[in-house]
């Protein structure tokens, strides 16, 4: 895409985005409210996992820490709500930088199993210090209002400031992974050992990403609380960090576009799916995981390659993880050193 | 002191049965390089089948032995037709697909079985017997003696037979072993065989405890990890002794520490993952970890 066809493509997505709230109604402006705020929870992972190559199972509960944050803050404390999201998403980006301290020793597979661990305790701990949390009983918490001024729902304006906020983050995710951040993750997850060399501090890069992708699972947790208004430990069990996974896995790893496709997944695939059987959501995501793993690797943001490379009668890869279709394009030159170290990373681990 | 005994045996028990599903979580790992998230759902789905055909009327003796060939034929047939497409490939590939195992047995289950929970009949008889003064439940000491019965069977498989020979050949170096005749496929299929039926053992052992539902093996599973952590993930010696020490420590911190209760007991595993990571990330009788450049 050239760059002109491509600003021309975005603005119309703007267009229509802003366009949304005033074409549905209430119920559906709701969903599309919720899209919004998984896509900023899903991106951030996708940063940590497709852009990084290390594997969070547990951003659910970086969610419910900024879910609490907000609602705690807006309800006790009586901060303004839009107070409560910046500071959400710099105490997750802390509570990542904290986590990832210690984490970003342990690769691929341990931290897989750490932060998995960490999504099944939070929710025990959230009733655990019910004095704060009220526990199971959840907190209501007083949504934002549309100002008499600007005419409009109240629905439509939380649409809006959810819109507002997740262009916001979407520009600085865009602008980092351009940027000298993005460069050094990409290249610590594609040649760790080649990136030190040249100067990468390896630890200090990990632990950034993952305090930021901690962080934006924080103002994902915060524009949650908005939307729906109530939070309880059980809107935070392990299903959350498990669709968000699915989220990054459909939307295509290493993306930007991809949390999009993602979150609309996440968002109206349970609610159809439930017409059929409540139990149908899950055997969606695991099959989808699966099936996209097989075969299309670069997600649905990498469809149209994926589909030029089958025209183009080209070989089959082996699906090889975080390499969507932004990078394939970006990177084309640097295929060849990837492949190589697919097989050196498989033998560390079974070293 | 009688109590002390107690809660350290029943934490034995326990401990016995993250021992049995880290064993099933080593061998894949031995073998295959892969660390099933799957493992835990895989013996969930085995035990609601042991269920449905005792309720279909076979003695629970019977019914557990015919879910443990089934499992293991279920084993082989994913390894062969699911695992086997992405073995070698990255980390992150490989834990995406079989975490989308986890998602997707817990979302069949729950639609074949519905989401509530329902009793589980015990192997053993709920009698208790005095030893040495101490009052201890058969089915606890039973679990124990199964354990360590098939920690036997897999010891004489492993290092007697000539198909355990190979199975570890295939796992040490599946090219030189394919070149002196080894079917290195084969190996693999076997060897998720064995960790499924392993894992239907743990099952349908600690279903009896707890109450059998869709997340019967959620929490059994993160302590079988700390187990294998704590082991070291390739050492099936260190899957047995971290199962104990995770049930007995579990078990202890649970009934003498306020603090951590029955809500907080899930942290002691991760807390153990956690600093045995960070202190001796090859566990305590793994194989240190080299890298090569």
């Amino acid at each position: 895409m050239s760059p002109r066809v491509r600003l021309a493509v975005i603005c119309v997505l703007a267009a229509g985005a802003v366009a949304i709230p005033f074409l549905f109604g209430p119920y559906r402006v709701g969903q599309f409210t919720l899209v919004l705020v998984y896509a900023v929870a899903v991106l951030g992972l996708n940063l940590l996992v497709g852009y990084s190559g290390q594997i969070s199972l547990g951003h659910g509960a970086f969610f419910a820490l900024g879910a609490y944050t907000a609602a705690l803050l807006i309800e006790k404390a009586s901060v303004p709500y839009l107070l409560a999201v910046p500071a959400a998403g710099a105490l997750c980006f802390a509570a990542g930088f904290l986590f990832g301290v210690p984490a970003l020793r342990l690769h691929g597979l341990y931290l897989a199993l750490v932060t998995l661990g960490l999504a099944i305790a939070l929710p025990q701990l959230i009733k655990r210090f019910d004095g704060l949390t009220e526990g199971t009983q959840g907190l209501t918490v007083e949504q934002p209002e549309a100002p008499g001024w600007l005419g409009i729902e109240d629905d439509q304006f939380l649409y809006l400031l959810c819109l507002a906020v997740t262009a916001v983050m979407f520009l600085l995710a865009w602008s980092m992974m351009r940027g000298q951040l993005g460069r050094a993750v990409k290249a610590v997850r594609d040649g760790p050992i080649a990136a030190s060399t040249l100067g990468v501090d390896l630890a200090a890069v990990k632990t950034r990403v993952f305090a930021v992708s901690a962080g934006y699972a924080g103002v994902g947790g915060a524009l949650y609380v908005f939307a729906i208004g109530f939070v309880a430990p059980e809107a935070f069990t392990l299903t959350v960090s498990f669709a968000f996974l699915a989220a990054i896995v459909v939307g295509g790893l290493a993306t930007i576009s991809g949390a999009l496709f993602g979150a609309l997944f996440i968002e109206f695939v349970p609610v159809y799916a439930a017409d059929v059987n409540v139990a149908l959501t899950g055997v969606i995501y695991g099959g989808v995981l699966i099936a996209f793993m097989w075969v299309l690797p670069g997600g649905a943001a990498g469809l149209p390659r994926r589909l030029r490379e089958l025209a183009a009668g080209r070989d089959r890869e082996r699906p090889e993880g975080p390499r969507g279709g932004e990078l394939h394009e970006e990177d084309a030159d640097r295929v060849a050193g990837t492949a190589g170290h697919a097989g050196a990373g498989a033998g560390g681990l079974r070293a | 002191m009688e109590r002390f005994i107690q809660v350290l045996v029943d934490g034995i028990a326990t401990g016995s049965i993250y021992a049995a599903v880290a064993l099933a979580l080593v061998l894949i790992f031995r073998s295959t390089g892969i660390v099933n998230f799957a493992q835990g759902e895989m013996a969930m789905f085995s035990t609601f089948v042991a269920w449905g055909l005792y309720e279909a009327g076979l003695p629970i003796g019977l019914a557990v032995l015919t879910t443990l060939a089934l499992s293991f034929v279920a084993g082989v047939v994913i390894e062969r037709v699911l695992i086997r497409h992405f073995e070698g490939g990255e980390v992150l590939t490989l834990v995406i697909v079989t975490l989308g195992l986890f998602i997707l047995l817990n979302g069949l289950a729950g639609w074949i079985w519905g989401f509530g929970n329902r009793g589980f009949p015990s192997l053993f008889s709920d009698e208790t017997v005095e030893l040495g003064g101490v009052t201890l439940s058969v089915e606890s000491l039973g679990i124990v003696a199964v354990l360590l019965g098939v920690v036997g069977l897999l010891f004489l498989l492993f290092q007697r037979t000539k198909v355990g020979l190979a199975m570890r050949a295939a796992a040490l170096n599946p090219d030189a072993s394919a070149l002196v005749g080894v079917r290195v496929g084969s190996m693999l299929m076997l060897g998720w065989g064995l960790a499924a039926a392993l894992g239907a053992l743990a099952g349908v052992l600690v279903a009896p405890r707890l109450f059998l539902d869709v997340n019967l093996m959620g929490a059994v599973l993160i302590y079988a990890f700390a187990a294998a952590a704590l082991g070291g993930f390739d050492s099936a010696i260190g899957a047995v002794v971290g199962g104990w020490v995770i049930g007995v420590s579990e078990n202890l911190a649970g009934t003498y520490v306020d603090f951590i209760g029955a809500d907080l007991k899930i942290l002691v595993p991760l807390a153990i993952i956690f600093v045995v990571l960070l202190v001796r990330p090859s566990g305590l009788f793994g194989t240190r970890e080299v890298a090569r450049v």
